[in-house]
């Protein structure tokens, strides 16, 4: 046990890139995020440029890299600490000192910068840095000494966006995982907020050796997250009602090691209901369990199982366009050196069995398209006495009637429905207010535990 | 509470036994944290329960009382065990707790510091993060309510994964052997900004830091501190509202039929449900937020120790 539990440690608490692993790229301060995986071919495309991301191999996560310009044309390189100091200097230790100046006499008439964009261009090819090439259009603007502090910092951020673009490393967890995709693209996870995602997880006691019944729709970000929480014990059984499996390609975004993948199962209702299984059923379901990702695949935006590198940024100069963000994921000829785990085998007969014997120890569901109530009924007989489930929807209605069922046939205490709210603040000296934008919604949560009740069973 | 031992999983079907915590659930607002002992008695204004009916009975059992009121039994969890612990101090809630977890994210392995321990709400979730293999290490200064809390992680399981350390730790800062060994350090302190470089020492590069404060000069202060060494500065809000649900039945009849009724809803469900049933009469499930809720706890601020080279 202590063997394996060490392994464990050695895949959870990694905290530098290595090859083949998946990253978070932040481009700009969050003005893009790509998901990638990093291996020796792999490439971002910044502006009209393609840059190889093999510099972030090895590094730590949390590094920061900048666009350099040298000798043999532009990379990515990192920032080490002082430099990225020395640059920011005055972003946070401004003092409120009394502002004299206003921007009275700001006119808008393009004339403030004199330098072209041929002289840019010129200064790149004499080897000139972003950071140059910055001050140089500080040096060269007419208006920029009669900006107020505020606005000088803001046109500087500008610049250095365009030309010395940024990339931090973020390392992909359920917090960014699911913060990215509820800014990119909050339907492929349900609209589901990262708080309403972290309460789903309390609400269902999701712990180390537990056996936790999960119903995701949401593709794949609650199987991960749960699994993420066990660390590679106890098991998550992605269930799927209908005849074949929701897709759980965010799983892969997740840097699972073996440990963890092999505990992320799937059974289907029909399977964990029947008596007896018939061997011959289970292998066809097998095939058809391994059919179907690509299938699933289609329907995510990028890369897919099969597709080469080329297929790869072909889709990048698609999506470019439209002001879309990618969600790069690697076509497996590129990873095939550095072998990712797979997720989701069927659950063993023994493991079913165990189940039957036992009961599951919670129940999540997120099923937006699936009716909740009929759901929640079908599952409730297959979770332990006194087991906490929490129910996931964005409207209101079903959680209510699933509520009021469950209330009158008593098969539950604790019930209640809740909705997160979330808040974010600008904290800065002397300009501290909430966040202009914010979330107005993250989705509902019915939650409860269920009780022994001899009648209903 | 928790299953440290892989061979007794948590979703074992366990009957209750001599000397288990239960959480005895009167209503969704009304829980008590009881140790079953054989010849005790367990009494609330719906009569007395004894503990030997209790033992051999699944978790999730209704039992009865001499007057034949009635309990559940619950399972404890952390979110239950946050409901029927002693307030020693303000505690966490439910909402803070989850968010916090998450965005420190904290998963079993990790080694996460925690000062103050106050009443131990956010420890015993804490602990089930890390559990199996990680460990929190919590601090108070006050000597009565780190060993009260000692018993109570006892009492809830969750000892083996728990160290708690009397140590003023916004005088003195953190202690130096935990040096660069932390994943996550969370701070309930009043001057929180006195601790950030000790913090900011004990944690692992690209590691979290999280700290709670009612107001919002110490979110100022702290910030400013924070830039130093630590990069992703956000502070957050997070609160819940909670619904009510209630079933209205309406009388269909009442359209056609001439005047329509003024009477509330309620007194018509009785009538209805009493003598003539008729098919007229439909129901609807209604959902409206609580009329009360919590408006503020504290704003908790998250920030990213910077990668030094």
């Amino acid at each position: 046990m202590s063997g394996n539990q060490s392994n464990v440690d050695s895949v959870q608490s990694r905290r530098v890139t290595w090859e083949g692993c998946s990253v978070l790229l932040d481009i700009n301060d969050g003005d893009r995020l790509v998901f990638s995986r990093l291996t020796e071919n792999s490439t971002l495309k910044i502006g009209k440029k393609n840059y190889s991301l093999r510099p972030l191999i090895g590094c730590p996560f949390g590094s920061l890299f900048q666009v350099e310009y040298g000798a043999e044309g532009s990379k990515l390189s990192r920032l080490l600490r002082s430099a990225e100091v020395s640059n920011i200097e005055d972003n946070g230790d401004y003092q409120p000192v009394e502002e004299h100046r206003d921007n009275r006499e700001l006119v808008d008439n393009n004339k403030a910068q004199s330098l072209s964009g041929e002289d840019i261009e010129e200064l790149r090819r004499q080897g000139a840095t972003g950071d140059e090439i910055i001050e140089a259009l500080i040096a060269n603007s007419a208006t920029f000494e009669k900006k107020t502090a505020f606005s000088q910092e803001k046109y500087r951020l500008k610049k250095q966006k365009k030309y010395a673009p940024r990339v931090l490393l973020r390392r992909p967890v359920a917090r960014s995982i699911c913060e990215t995709y509820f800014t990119k693209y909050p339907a492929r996870i349900g609209f589901m907020r990262v708080d309403t995602l972290s309460l789903l997880l309390s609400m269902a006691n999701v712990a180390a050796n537990s056996d936790i019944l999960v119903v995701d729709m949401v593709g794949g970000l609650l199987t991960g997250a749960v699994a993420e929480r066990m660390g590679g014990s106890g098991y998550v059984c992605n269930m799927y009602l209908e005849s074949s499996p929701y897709p759980m390609d965010i799983v892969r975004m997740f840097n699972f090691g073996d440990e963890i993948c092999k505990r992320i199962v799937r059974t289907s209702l029909s399977d964990l209901c029947s008596v007896q299984n018939d061997p011959s059923e289970q292998m066809g379901h097998d095939v058809s369990i391994q059919n179907d990702p690509s299938e699933q695949m289609g329907h995510d935006v990028s890369a897919t199982a099969n597709s080469s590198n080329e297929q790869m940024c072909s889709h990048e100069t698609l999506t470019e366009p439209s002001g879309m963000e990618e969600i790069a994921l690697p076509s497996e000829n590129e990873v095939s050196k550095c072998k990712i785990p797979k997720a989701g085998d069927k659950a063993s007969q023994e493991t079913i069995d165990l189940w039957k014997a036992n009961g599951f120890s919670s129940l999540i569901v997120a099923a937006p398209e699936l009716d909740t109530w009929n759901t929640v009924k079908d599952l409730m007989p297959h979770l332990s006495h006194s087991a906490p489930f929490a129910i996931y929807h964005q409207y209101l209605q079903p959680l209510a009637t699933c509520m009021h069922r469950l209330q009158s046939e008593k098969m539950a205490v604790g019930l209640q429905i809740s909705e997160p709210w979330l808040r974010e603040y600008q904290v800065l000296p002397s300009r501290t207010h909430p966040c202009m934008q914010m979330s107005a919604f993250g989705g509902y949560i019915l939650s409860g535990v269920k009780i022994c009740n001899p009648e209903s069973a | 509470m928790l299953a440290l031992d892989p061979s007794k999983k948590l979703s074992f079907n366990k009957t209750i036994a001599d000397g288990d915590l239960v959480i005895v659930y009167e209503r969704h607002d009304t829980m008590k944290a009881v140790n079953v002992s054989e010849g005790s008695v367990f009494q609330n204004r719906f009569g007395v329960f004894k503990h030997s009916d209790w033992v051999g009975r699944p978790f999730g059992s209704k039992v009865y009382s001499n007057k034949s009121g009635y309990v559940y039994l619950l399972a404890p969890s952390p979110e239950l065990w946050t409901l029927v612990l002693s307030h020693r101090t303000q505690i966490l809630y439910i909402t803070d707790i989850s968010f916090v977890i998450m965005y420190l994210e904290i998963v079993p392995g990790c080694l996460v510091l925690e000062s103050g321990t106050g009443s131990g709400s956010l420890t015993t979730s804490l602990a089930r993060a890390v559990a199996p293999t990680g460990h929190v290490y919590t601090f108070d200064f006050h000597e009565q309510r780190a060993a009260s809390a000692r018993e109570d992680f006892e009492r809830t399981g969750v000892s083996s994964v728990v160290t708690v350390g009397v140590r003023d730790i916004q005088g003195k800062g953190f202690p130096d052997e935990l040096c660069g060994m932390a994943d996550a350090v969370f701070l309930d302190l009043p001057q929180p900004w006195l601790v950030i470089v000790s913090a900011a020492k004990m944690l692992k590069p690209d590691a979290t830091l999280c700290s709670f404060s009612p107001c919002i000069e110490q979110v100022q202060r702290s910030c400013e501190a924070l830039r130093m060494n630590f990069t992703d500065i956000r502070t957050f809000d997070v609160l819940l509202r909670a619904y009510e649900v209630r079933e209205v039945k309406n009388d269909s009849m009442q359209g056609h039929g001439g005047s329509p009724s003024q009477q509330p809803p309620c007194k018509r469900r009785q009538t209805s449900e009493g003598s003539n049933k008729q098919e007229s009469i439909s129901s609807t499930i209604m959902a409206r937020p609580s009329a009360e809720a919590k408006g503020h706890t504290g704003y908790l601020t998250f920030a990213r120790l910077k990668c030094s080279e």
